[in-house]
């Protein structure tokens, strides 16, 4: 028992799903501020009883040469739960597909446990693998010990966020692009966008394999990179006719709900008119064992995506159909999206994220300052008004 | 003590590090994957090695003692090969077939819930709630125990139509992906900031707190040295409270929560979507929340029992027509309903079709 009675946590202690009050609790066994994690509990608890948060933003805290990577988070009432007058974030950029070893992941607990709270997040919502709580002077202490040892900082503010992906070509037979290499890629080319905060805002990177997209990023990164291909989807008849023995109704299920109509079933052979087909990954991700994507690979660049502040939530657009992404180092992707960034940050009012400017600005002036031809495969239709503006390049075609 | 040399920009270690050596050697050339059990499944590459993975769920705030634990089992079954998903399950990387059902069992002995996998509820992202955010108008993690805690079957056993996907958001700001999940709850202010006047002049940049508001809706008032809102143009947002602790967004008696449905990721089948209001309000009710997870689970039931194989809940939404949705749900709907900002153009029905 610790120095505060909460009964109301305690009621969530109870139950099947792992619980989160128990984790708090066991964080006062290993930390070296066992406190931290007490008055946490005891802070929660107020906020529970009384139905309101009792944290205080802010002030600029981090370590030497970085402007991102540790969020300050203070307790409005310091004298009531000292043990949280100082409860910081710091944010440790996860390695790509969040693969670990548990050599690796206990080197990083036992460091936590000496400077910190022992409390983390695996993993926040960008990516980073989460240190929940420590203090100001144990700030450079803690880079020290994880940058020497190769873990380095996360993005944070406005600056180029850690870039995340989907597990892909790891353990993902429906990655068409290599997700995690990407992601990595991206992350060491941005180093210095992602620690010293230059941008008009954040700017997020989520990568993946397919349309199924896992990592999210079509809602949740201004640039959204999916794996996509061109070509015959590759069909395993045998297989097709063991889903029909095992009683799969592929007529309804299958053909019936792909959106393009561009399936037909003989017998328990199956065809696909791939002229017609728009590589949503139904047929695919239902019947995993007979079919496959097409073999030329690429993926399908999007941009905008981000959450609802302050005029609504926006969903990727598609900029580039299709690309290749298979070159040395990712370099056709890389200067992409290094374009894409400058046009971004030479034309957004502070805190524009790159939606909002394409909102106010058109897709015109993006396209033309990456030299992307305007395609149907960018808009769902074509516009509806009659007032649009020409410019002199168009009457010199 | 000295410390050790620090070093700066040197980035995250090469995943490359962590892969265990059936996925170096088969990576970008896996084949098929098979679901075994809602929280197994075996993924085979075309040179015909296997890789089994099991799953389980996590709280997403983890000590690092239970972390330790995990560390163990996969020393103990999978060479120490463990990673975690992006709806913060963790997943051990079993390259040994023989070991994964002793793994499985010792979990299930431990209590884990081993699950998430195929057409059920995966684990809910969520985002920092009171136990870490200024910002925030409810505990997330609380909200997320107790929803779990009464669907947990749909993690390790019970199946839907497909999967559904939940996610909970503490303030609009919605760190997480609320916007485009299948049924979601979002926290929500209803109530423009109380001005604590004396102390904003003493404790605040006042150009930096007019700058703050997304909708101007914050004139100076200098005879005062304070600030005054336009309530007309406030939406609660709570930026204003962010640069200036003074100007108090938090009103407990008018915080609470709405939930959102028919949200989609995926580009299967339809166009990924974002998600729409169902309940404007329910007031925060801790620790348990029971009016939000019995709407939640009269949602998921409705769905349950009318959709059609393979459809998202905003698939069959769209197919049923909202109208419907609140028919068979017996949701009220109110004006908070009707779009009046952004969408509104899209939204208002512009056709004499429909249903009662
Ligand atoms: C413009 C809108 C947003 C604002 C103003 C905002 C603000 C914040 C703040 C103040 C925190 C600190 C919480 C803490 O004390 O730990 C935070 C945490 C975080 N936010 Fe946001 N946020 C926004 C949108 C987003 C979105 C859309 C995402 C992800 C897609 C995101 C990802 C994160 C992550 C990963 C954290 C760390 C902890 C977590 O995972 O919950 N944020 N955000
Ligand atoms: C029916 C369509 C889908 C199929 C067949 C599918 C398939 C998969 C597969 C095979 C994985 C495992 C990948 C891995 O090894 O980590 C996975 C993981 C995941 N999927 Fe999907 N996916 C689908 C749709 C979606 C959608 C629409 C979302 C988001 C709303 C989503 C979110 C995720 C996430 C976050 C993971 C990570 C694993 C986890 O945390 O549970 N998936 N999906
Ligand atoms: S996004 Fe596609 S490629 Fe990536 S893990 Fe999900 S299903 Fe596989
Ligand atoms: S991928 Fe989608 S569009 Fe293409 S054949 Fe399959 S279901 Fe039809
Ligand atoms: S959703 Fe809002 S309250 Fe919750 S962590 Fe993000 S900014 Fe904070
Ligand atoms: S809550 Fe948001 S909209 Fe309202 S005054 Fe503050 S900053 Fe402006």
């Amino acid at each position: 028992m610790g120095k505060y009675k909460t009964p109301m946590l305690d009621e969530l202690e109870k139950g099947p799903w792992p619980s989160f009050v128990t984790e708090i609790r066991k964080a006062m066994n290993t930390s070296a501020m066992p406190e931290m994690a007490e008055d946490e509990l005891g802070q929660l608890e107020k906020s529970y009883v009384t139905k309101k948060g009792y944290w205080k933003h802010g002030g600029i805290v981090g370590v030497l040469g970085y402007g991102s990577g540790v969020i300050g988070r203070y307790s409005s009432l310091p004298e009531e739960f000292p043990g949280i007058a100082h409860f910081h974030t710091y944010r440790i950029n996860q390695p790509s597909g969040f693969f670990y070893t548990s050599a690796a992941l206990k080197e990083i607990c036992d460091i936590w446990d000496k400077y910190g709270s022992s409390l983390t997040n695996m993993h926040g919502s960008t990516g980073d693998l989460v240190l929940l709580g420590t203090t100001t002077a144990n700030l450079e202490p803690l880079f020290a010990e994880y940058s020497s040892r190769g873990w380095d900082l996360g993005g944070s503010g406005s600056a180029m966020r850690t870039p995340s992906c989907c597990v892909g070509m790891a353990r993902c037979e429906w990655a068409n692009i290599d997700a995690m290499g990407i992601c990595n890629h991206m992350t060491q080319h941005f180093q210095d966008e992602l620690h010293r905060p230059a941008f008009p805002y954040k700017f997020k990177i989520k990568v993946s394999g397919c349309a199924c997209d896992c990592v999210a990023a079509i809602a949740r990164a201004d640039l959204s990179i999916i794996g996509t291909w061109k070509g015959d989807i590759r069909i395993d008849q045998a297989e097709v006719k063991k889903y029909a023995d095992g009683g799969m109704d592929i007529q309804s299920e299958i053909v019936g709900m792909c959106p393009t109509e561009c399936m037909t079933l003989d017998g328990t052979t199956l065809s696909i008119n791939n002229e017609q087909c728009s590589r949503c990954m139904h047929c695919i991700s239902k019947m995993t064992m007979a079919l496959r994507p097409g073999e030329e690979k690429g993926a399908t660049i999007l941009v905008g995506s981000k959450a609802p502040i302050v005029v609504g939530s926006l969903i990727s657009w598609v900029l580039v159909p299709f690309i290749k992404c298979d070159d040395e180092d990712f370099a056709l992707l890389t200067e992409l999206t290094e374009n894409i960034i400058e046009w971004w940050d030479d034309n957004a009012k502070p805190r524009e994220r790159l939606g909002e400017l394409i909102e106010v600005k058109g897709m015109r002036p993006l396209l033309e300052a990456i030299g992307v031809d305007p395609q149907p495969q960018q808009v769902r239709e074509p516009r509806k008004d009659p007032f649009f503006f020409w410019s002199e390049s168009d009457f010199d075609k | 003590m000295s410390l050790p040399e620090r070093q700066t920009d040197v980035g995250p270690p090469h995943f490359e590090k962590f892969l265990p050596p059936v996925i170096k050697e088969n990576y970008g050339k896996w084949k098929s994957h098979e679901v075994l059990t809602p929280g197994t499944m075996v993924h085979t590459a075309e040179s015909g090695d296997q890789i089994h993975t099991v799953r389980i769920a996590s709280p997403r705030i983890l000590a690092t003692e239970t972390i330790r634990e995990m560390c163990d089992l996969a020393e103990k079954y999978c060479g120490g090969f463990i990673r975690f998903t992006t709806r913060n399950n963790v997943e051990f990387l079993v390259s040994d077939k023989a070991q994964m059902d002793p793994l499985v069992a010792e979990l299930k002995e431990k209590g884990y819930m081993v699950g998430g996998i195929g057409p059920g509820i995966s684990n809910v992202i969520h985002t920092q709630g009171w136990v870490h955010c200024h910002g925030a108008c409810t505990d997330a993690s609380g909200i997320v125990k107790a929803m779990m805690d009464e669907f947990h079957e749909y993690f390790t056993t019970k199946t839907l139509p497909n999967k559904v996907r939940l996610a909970v958001a503490c303030c609009v700001n919605m760190c997480g992906a609320v916007h485009v999940s299948d049924i979601a709850v979002v926290a929500v202010h209803r109530k423009v900031p109380a001005i604590d006047d004396e102390n904003v002049g003493k404790m605040c940049e006042i150009p930096t707190v007019i700058g703050s508001c997304p909708t101007s809706a914050i004139r100076p008032n200098p005879k005062d040295k304070t600030v005054t809102i336009n309530e007309e143009k406030c939406m609660y947002c709570g930026n204003c409270f962010t640069v200036c602790p003074p100007i108090n967004i938090h009103n407990p008696e008018h915080d609470g929560v709405a939930i959102v449905v028919g949200g989609k990721i995926g580009s299967l089948r339809t166009s990924p979507k974002f998600s729409k209001l169902a309940i404007p309000f329910l007031h925060n009710e801790p620790p348990r929340w029971p009016k939000v997870v019995d709407a939640i689970k009269n949602i998921l039931d409705v769905y349950a029992a009318n959709a059609r194989k393979h459809e998202r809940v905003g698939e069959w939404i769209e197919r049923i027509g909202w109208e419907d949705f609140f028919k068979l749900t017996g949701i009220e709907f109110t004006f908070q309903h009707i779009d009046d900002f952004t969408f509104m153009r899209d939204t208002l029905r512009t056709s004499a079709a429909f249903k009662y």
